[in-house]
């Protein structure tokens, strides 16, 4: 008897398609100049570029599990391909909540199209996790805003089109998007970087940048609270689900060079320490793999808990890509380390993903102070006592 | 205090982990993290059935529980500031 076809949503379906087909050029992509900009344009064809974008505004209005199940596909093969459907993806959310109507209708088509390639730079030299503490300027000049600064670290920014910009008014925190074609914006690629070397990354410079006021996203003042904070929610959503996908590519690549490799007449998979590495990374993915559903089901049905269901299933999920694909490279031995290694380039990219959209440390933070309001203990004073 | 008032206060004080009076500023002081504005627009919406438009934000809206109360009943149709023991300050 033959078990029927997995129903396979067809976003899923379109990922696996193009994963398959970038699975090689992957490892090139990461030794060289890294992605090549018709990647998003491949993307989009398949409906895959900031899938959840809602029909109305051309997008397939993917539901939040089949995008996970998306960059999961996807980040098992590369990286920075995840990284620029995050992207896309985290500015189009942003978008999305909090983009007056005239907004959505002008920008989410074109995001959705892969007409623009969005980026959003909100890192500094001297506001990474703190980002409430970024110097960069948003300035009013009649009916013009005027942006100045630097930004660090802007995966896809030396392709992007459209960056959404944080940055500090007189009246507070605001979030600006700002064509790179506008006279002002330079780049400096980023090259040589520990992971996430095919990501486009960039070093942004804004000089005297001037963009019409319609550019300004929420009002100035929530530009952190409320923009950037829904952007990076989206953003860790999509990492967590890549994260899974890179565990579980890393535990393939593992698991069948334990069972193919023998060393003096024994197969690998015959020692029990590797079996216990391999059931201990198994345990990782599959956890990782379920919160992350976790996550979703509580994005689509309860939003009251989405933000910290999504907080520790992203913590979850990199930890586990960061252990799996460390032990698979240590399973992988020399292949592991080899120039064209699946599990090395994953490994290097997965300690990335310990500290983009919310280092380990500040969701750790996160998930304690959660405990201990659902256990309903009193915050401390200042005193050191409880209130 | 209304009932509103009352439930958006309880929230609160179970959120930051301390008591909240319908009149305290907890951005001023200092007690919401990272999430909490979007946590507090989130839980509105989904208490009281009302979409969170990005015309209905600005910097005082959801600055008291005593003002998040009277936003939602303007959302939820009724003439704002006619709450019984509403906002005192306002």
């Amino acid at each position: 008897m033959t078990r029927p076809p997995e129903a396979v949503p067809e976003p899923v379906r379109a990922a696996r398609d193009l994963a398959a087909r970038w699975l090689l050029p992957a490892a090139a992509w990461d030794r060289s100049e890294g992605l090549p900009r018709d990647v998003a344009g491949d993307l989009a064809r398949a409906g895959l570029l900031a899938p959840d974008v809602p029909a109305e505004y051309g997008g397939a209005g993917t539901g939040q599990q089949e995008l996970g199940e998306v960059c999961a596909t996807l980040g098992g093969v590369c990286g920075a391909v995840r990284g620029l459907v995050t992207v896309q993806g985290m500015v189009a959310a942003g978008l999305r909540r909090w983009g007056t109507a005239g907004q959505r209708r002008t920008w989410l088509p074109r995001l959705a199209s892969g007409e623009l390639v969005a980026a959003f730079a909100a890192t500094e030299q001297d506001a990474g996790s703190a980002l409430a503490h970024v110097a960069t300027s948003v300035e009013e000049d009649g009916d013009e805003l005027v942006v100045s600064g630097r930004k660090r670290w802007v995966t896809c920014g030396q392709f992007a089109d459209l960056v959404l910009v944080l940055g500090r008014a007189p009246g507070g925190l605001a979030a600006v998007l700002v064509e790179t074609g506008r006279p002002g914006v330079s780049r400096e690629a980023v090259t040589g970087q520990l992971g996430m070397r095919a990501a486009r990354i960039a070093h942004l410079e804004f000089d005297a940048v001037r963009v019409p006021r319609d550019h300004l996203v929420a009002p100035v003042g929530l530009g952190l609270s409320h923009v950037a904070a829904t952007v990076l929610d989206h953003g860790r959503h999509t990492v967590a689900w890549g994260c899974v996908g890179m565990a579980e590519a890393a535990l393939h690549d593992a698991v069948t060079h334990a069972g193919t490799r023998f060393q003096g007449g024994t197969p690998l998979s015959a020692h029990q320490s590797v079996r216990a590495v391999l059931a201990r990374s198994a345990v990782a993915a599959t956890g990782a793999r379920e919160l992350c559903r976790r996550a979703a089901r509580a994005r689509t049905h309860e939003p009251g808990r989405a933000l910290h269901e999504t907080v520790l299933a992203k913590y979850a999920a990199a930890d586990a890509a960061a252990a799996v694909t460390r032990d698979a490279v240590q399973i992988l031995g020399s292949a592991g380390c080899a120039p064209d290694s699946r599990a090395g380039r994953l490994f290097r990219d997965a300690k990335v993903m310990e500290i983009i959209e919310g280092a380990q440390h500040v969701a750790e933070t996160h998930i304690a102070d959660r405990l201990f309001r659902d256990h309903g203990v009193p915050a401390p004073r200042p005193d050191g006592a409880t209130a | 205090m209304n009932e509103i008032t009352e439930q958006v206060t309880e929230f609160l004080t179970l959120a930051l982990r301390r008591p909240v009076a319908p009149d305290d500023d907890y951005f001023a002081l200092g007690l919401a993290d990272s999430l909490f504005a979007l946590e507090l627009v989130t839980f509105v919406e989904e208490r009281y059935a009302v979409t969170v438009e990005v015309e209905d934000l600005d910097l005082d809206s959801f600055r008291t529980a005593a003002r998040i109360a009277r936003f939602v009943r303007a959302k939820q149709g009724h003439p704002a500031g006619l709450g019984a023991g509403d906002d005192a300050s306002a």
